[in-house]
């Protein structure tokens, strides 16, 4: 009998292609130069390190939330030799938080509360009945009068939280000046100095700034969620905090996914029109000129209502919620990525044009090499920076395009955790008094410090390949 | 010039109809009438009769492309392509599945949404300038990259929490506005102005960036240096030189949009409750209603070709050194 059995959605195996061509790309470029080039100078401004930090702490927990497997049921009675599994899809990310994951409320309770947003009927011990904000199952129940100890509690698990952040902060500094210092062949001292002044071509200083307030709030964030519900609960009792860590994986899929999914069309339709000319570029020219005349929104929701009815129609393909909600992800990458490979398609087609007039390209046509092999081997480099540059540029809007089509009701689907779906959960509930804001606040949070990141990030990716920036 | 507009109003043709192919295939072809009437009438328990009863009340029990029982002309005309498509072309939107007539509808319902959108068109292009101009003339000082980090950070907050901070904010706390409606006449002002203030202050942050990016691409050309060379101050420089050659990109990046201020706004016209054509277009999704969705993709699509249009006209306009032919 297996301990679990792994499970392969649609969009993680893309996801791995997309690693791999990631690692490829990587091991391309540290044997070349002049294709390194553009990344130390990525790698010297602070704005973009620090970024760099930010988003590589995301991808962390999104590939994590990656890597799905189902466990088995408990046999019952001694029953056939087969295992049942569990029509639960789990990731190894959700085994790393399990508490968080398991400790269901009944309903709303507002952050690091100790009871419920909701009155409800209490039975006492006595048999007497009183209506009262009940206790929350796990948020501050290792407390016995809340109101008196919490605030005690809190600071003395901030302190804790802050104290382990420290210890893991320093061992981290002390082992950069040590690196530092072998490789410069400096003494540790001065390697730290260095640090400190920022008098290195790296910003060691902002790195290990950045590294260490992702350290602090993962420490307080562990400490806490201990024992109470950070971002409160929803509607059904659920983590809110659990569920905006869920949905990083979904931003990010919806982010890198769509423009992998249109970056061979856009690719090979833009080189193509720019190289031949003529009647080839007429063709795609009126192609993409009509799919970017409808309005995107409109196209993508034309696109999700049909892709809805054809799985109403046909649920038996589908056997678990998650492969449902996994497929409809994947059909959402693909609309986007329709409605957007124009842009990227039209810019790669006016650079063609100019990069097949130059002199190395003439030499390649009389020395009769084919049109393949010039496409391959002397314009697709040569374009290669715009690539770059629009997918970190596509990244930001694509995540904040989430929550807006989530709202309008064509976005991921309703099982899946995603921030559009928590803002579009919240929304329903504002008019209440007092108002339940956490989720709002969660989602905001999550979404702002990713998309601030990836602006960040794409600024600078921007400036350090595009040649007119230089 | 008169000729060169014929001619774009000509290619935009064969453009149009791709769109209009491209909204039959996926809505009659990918999406079968069956599927649609499934969908309606609710996916189980629902009879043959039933289906063909929702076909036939809306027309879709016809042939696609081809009747072959017909005779003649109504071979190609008394077709779902030919009813449901062609007309488009002409406006002619039919009725929604809902049987109402989406023609009357779209006609009554563009002035709210243009109530919304005009004004945050307008102001909003106006406060990106300042701000864009703002921060031009205080570059590279700790003015301007203050106000560049604030430009990325506003453009990194979701359109949705700008409108519900703005609505908790404006109209629950400090009761200054109705949280949403309409009205009719001059008690509409009273709803527009917080979607207004809304709509501008949430597109700040890419507006503003972007037009700071066009003064400062400006302010390195060589007539600048000849301004500032005669010994004109920094203020006439950046106002009486860098603005008029600035206007050129921006307003021809500005001008393809107005048709489709028309369509309003999705997000914010059904936060506000507003009744225009962006929240007749999110009821439509939500209410699957194929007929009108398809309908405004058409409209949306025409509103962006004379868009385009109006862009290449606006160049001769603002910038006499382009002349079309």
């Amino acid at each position: 009998m297996m301990l679990f059995k792994p499970v392969l959605l649609w969009t993680d195996m893309l996801l791995w292609l997309l690693l791999a061509g990631v690692a490829f790309y990587a091991w391309r470029v540290r044997r070349r130069e002049h294709l390194l080039q553009p990344w130390r100078r990525l790698l010297r401004s602070r704005s973009g390190v620090a970024s760099a930090v930010v988003l590589l702490a995301f991808v962390a927990v999104g590939v994590l939330d990656s890597l799905h497997f189902r466990l088995p049921l408990e046999k019952l009675g001694n029953g056939g030799a087969e295992t049942h599994y569990s029509p639960e899809v789990l990731s190894v990310f959700d085994l790393m938080v399990g508490p968080l994951r398991k400790q269901v409320e009944k309903t709303y309770s507002a952050p690091f509360a100790a009871h419920l947003y909701t009155k409800e009927t209490i039975e006492l011990p006595g048999g007497k009945q009183v209506r009262d904000y009940p206790r929350l199952k796990f948020g501050g129940a290792h407390l016995r009068e809340p109101a008196r100890e919490q605030a005690g509690d809190v600071a003395v698990t901030a302190l804790q939280g802050g104290v382990y952040a420290l210890a893991l902060c320093g061992g981290l500094a002390v082992a950069l000046a040590v690196w530092l210092a072998r490789r410069r062949g400096i003494s540790p001292g001065a390697a730290w100095t260095m640090i400190r002044h920022g008098c290195d071509e790296i910003p060691w200083r902002t790195l290990l700034a950045t590294i260490g307030l992702l350290v602090l709030f993962v420490c307080l964030a562990t400490v806490f969620s201990a024992k109470y519900h950070i971002f409160g609960t929803d509607k059904v009792g659920q983590d809110v905090f659990y569920l905006a860590l869920k949905s990083i994986r979904t931003g990010l899929m919806i982010g890198t996914l769509t423009t992998l999914v249109m970056l061979p069309f856009a690719l090979l339709l833009g080189i193509m029109a720019g190289y031949f000319r003529g009647w080839v570029d007429d063709v795609i020219q009126y192609t993409y000129t009509t799919l970017s005349s409808i309005p995107g929104v409109l196209l993508i929701a034309a696109a999700v209502l049909i892709l809805q009815v054809y799985m109403d129609s046909n649920q038996e393909l589908f056997d678990t919620v998650a492969a449902r909600a996994d497929i409809r992800l994947l059909f959402l990458c693909v609309i986007l990525g329709i409605t957007s490979w124009t842009g990227l398609c039209r810019l790669l087609r006016g650079e063609t044009l100019k990069v097949r007039e130059m002199e190395f390209i003439q030499a390649a046509t009389a020395f009769g090499i084919g049109h393949f092999r010039i496409i391959a081997r002397h314009i697709l480099p040569n374009v290669m920076h715009i690539v770059l540059i629009s997918i970190v540029l596509d990244f930001s809007a694509l995540v904040l395009a989430e929550a807006v089509l989530s709202y309008v009701g064509v976005g991921v689907d309703p099982a899946m955790q995603s921030w559009g779906n928590m803002i579009n959960g919240a929304r329903l509930e504002m008019a209440r008094e007092p108002m339940v804001w956490w989720s709002l606040l969660a989602a905001f949070v999550f979404m702002f410090v990713l998309v601030l990141s990836a602006n960040l990030f794409s600024d600078r990716v921007r400036d350090a390949f595009d040649p007119r920036v230089r | 010039m008169i000729n060169y507009i014929i001619r774009r109003i000509l290619y935009a043709i064969p453009i149009l109809i791709g769109v209009n192919l491209l909204t039959f295939a996926l809505f009659f072809v990918v999406n079968t009438p069956d599927n649609m009437a499934r969908i309606h009438l609710g996916v189980k328990h629902v009879t043959p009769e039933a289906i063909a009863k929702w076909k036939h009340e809306r027309g879709y029990d016809k042939p696609l492309i081809w009747n072959s029982a017909a005779q003649g002309a109504k071979q190609a005309s008394d077709t779902i392509f030919f009813e449901k498509s062609v007309g488009m072309f002409a406006f002619d939107f039919g009725r929604s599945d809902e049987g109402r007539d989406i023609a009357h509808d779209i006609k009554t319902r563009m002035w709210p949404s243009l109530a919304i959108a005009l004004p945050v068109f307008v102001v909003g292009l106006a406060v990106n300038i300042a701000f864009a101009m703002l921060m031009a003339f205080f570059r590279a000082t700790y003015i301007d990259l203050s106000g560049v980090v604030l430009c990325v950070a506003m453009m990194s907050i979701s359109g949705l929490f700008y409108i519900i901070g703005g609505q908790y904010l404006v109209s629950k706390l400090l009761h200054l506005t109705p949280i949403s409606g309409f009205d009719a006449g001059s008690n509409a002002l009273k709803f527009i102005i917080l979607p207004v203030v809304i709509g501008v202050v949430g597109g700040i942050g890419s507006g503003a960036r972007w037009y700071r990016t066009i003064f400062l691409e400006e302010t390195s050309r060589d007539y600048v240096r000849t301004a500032r060379a005669k010994g004109l101050s920094e203020l006439s420089v950046l106002f009486g030189h860098v603005l008029k050659n600035a206007m050129i990109p921006i307003l021809t990046g500005a001008v393809v949009v107005i048709p489709l201020l028309f369509m309003g706004s999705l997000i914010s016209e059904s936060f506000f409750g507003i009744p225009g054509l962006g929240s007749y277009t999110i009821d439509a999704i939500n209410a699957q209603d194929f007929a009108i969705v398809r309908a405004m993709v058409f409209l949306g699509s025409v509103l962006y070709i004379v868009g385009l249009i109006l862009t290449d006209i606006s160049y001769t306009l603002v910038d006499p050194r382009i002349r079309l032919e």
